[in-house]
């Protein structure tokens, strides 16, 4: 057996490539670099298929981030979800690097696949979908706290499915071990996300205008579902409107609440949990009424027609020809 | 509830009204128990038809224009049995048909088998 020198190790782990030399993986090329890890496409030679492969930065390879990692192909790995990206295997490299690899991915970003999708009603239904997996990660106890167009990718087959799960927490876990998992974050996308640093629990990382306010405060005991709440809010709001940013595209009232109540600046005020937001938008698109708004006679009536129009076109009709012909072909 | 008796039972409902209406016509008043019956059996058998025809096909135009054709077809032919009364029975007696094809499009299940097929 051959070892390499510290020299030789160290060179390697300065220049990023990771050293793949006896696994079954061939390096393909880089995907994404992220603040402390990088995502390269990798050949699977034992079953012979493309699996992204998430390993530690050079810079940052040391025993907590490598347990970070390790953590969140953990997490990763409790969730298994259509929606949620499968882990494959984790380990350690020979240069010592802890990775883990996925499945690779075909698709857009959200941010890119909405250009796509002309009707509101279709962008809704691609939300409910997010809400499925977010949904089902929260009945497992884990919160994604990192929701935004970069982390939801739309599989060239229209799968949807929510990447990323570095900043992910685990509910009711020990507090001491929150300061570990808030630092734990990478982006795929490097280009719109914002690092904020605050208080004494650590270092919070998140994008400004999908992180709920109390998780940019760094009031990590005060973080649960409804943090997701306000980010998918916010998600909401991109894929209806086009932007998070106030004046928008006008979006429908009862949407435009959906949105507001997901988003409050106060948890207590937002949807309870996923399901219950889920079932809001769900309402909206089938055209009833949302927990979030209270419609006016004018609306309810405005709904209503929007809901049987075809209905009362032809009930309209009916009666119209019925007069009509009594009116002219009275015998 | 199926399709098929959506169709079957919004159509007999529906005809059942549209020969009712025939009271407001004093000439045929005499006859309104055939006249509802007849309409009755008329939209039923539109109803039906609808229901088969959503089993098939999932289109709600469709849907629509086929009730419209059915519901021609039978107001036609009771027309041309009671030798007159063409716009009074053909003209809403084909919306009727219409209705009962959007009903059929819009509610009920279509079997598993059906939608398969």
């Amino acid at each position: 057996m051959k070892f390499l020198s510290d020299k030789a190790l160290d060179r390697l782990r300065g220049s990023g490539v990771p050293d793949l030399s006896g696994t079954r993986y061939q390096l393909r090329e880089l995907i994404a670099h992220g603040g402390m890890g990088v995502v390269f496409a990798a050949e699977d030679e034992k079953l012979n298929r493309r699996v992204a492969l998430k390993i530690l930065d050079a810079a940052g390879t040391n025993a907590e981030l490598a347990g970070r990692l390790i953590r969140e192909a953990h997490i990763l790995a409790q969730l298994e979800h259509p929606g949620i990206v499968p882990v494959h295997d984790v380990g350690t490299l020979p240069d010592g690097r802890v990775f883990y690899t996925m499945k690779f991915v075909e698709g857009l970003r959200l941010d890119q696949y909405l250009k796509q999708l002309d009707s509101l009603p279709q962008r809704l239904r691609l939300f409910l979908r997010i809400c499925d997996a977010v949904a089902f990660a929260h009945a497992r106890g884990v919160l994604h706290r990192d929701l935004k167009p970069a982390n939801i990718m739309v599989g060239s087959f229209g799968e949807v499915l929510v990447m990323d799960w570095g900043l992910a927490k685990i509910l009711q876990e020990n507090p001491s071990d929150e300061t570990v998992l808030v630092a734990m974050k990478e982006s795929t996308s490097g280009e719109d996300t914002q690092s904020t640093v605050v208080t004494g629990h650590g270092t919070v990382m998140g994008t400004p205008g999908y992180m709920s306010p109390e998780q940019e405060r760094g009031e990590t005991e005060k973080i649960d579902a409804r943090s997701d709440v306000f980010s998918l809010g916010a998600l909401l709001k991109f894929l209806a409107a086009g932007t998070i940013q106030p004046g928008g595209e006008k979006l429908p009232r009862a949407l435009r609440a959906i949105c507001e109540k997901s988003m409050a600046a106060q948890p207590q005020d937002r949807y309870i949990g996923v399901s219950e937001l889920a079932t809001d938008v769900s309402r909206f698109i089938d055209g009833l009424p949302v927990s979030a708004y209270s419609e006016n006679a004018f609306e309810k009536l405005g709904r209503f027609y929007q809901r049987h129009q075809i209905a009362i076109l032809l009930i309209t009709a009916y009666l119209v020809m019925r007069f009509l012909v009594l009116y002219f072909f009275r015998r | 509830m199926n399709k098929i008796l959506i169709g079957l039972l919004l159509g007999a409902l529906l005809g059942a009204i549209d020969g009712g209406t025939a009271w407001f016509t004093p000439a045929v008043r005499g006859m309104i128990v055939g006249i509802i019956f007849g309409s009755t059996i008329k939209g039923l058998i539109a109803g039906i038809a609808a229901g088969f025809f959503a089993r098939k096909v999932k289109s709600v135009p469709l849907g629509i224009l086929f009730g419209l054709g059915v519901g021609f077809l039978l107001a036609l032919l009771v027309a041309i049995k009671q030798h007159g009364y063409y716009f009074e029975i053909i003209l809403p007696g084909s919306i009727v048909g219409m209705i009962v094809g959007w009903a059929t499009q819009r509610y009920g299940y279509a079997p598993a088998a059906a939608q398969r097929a």
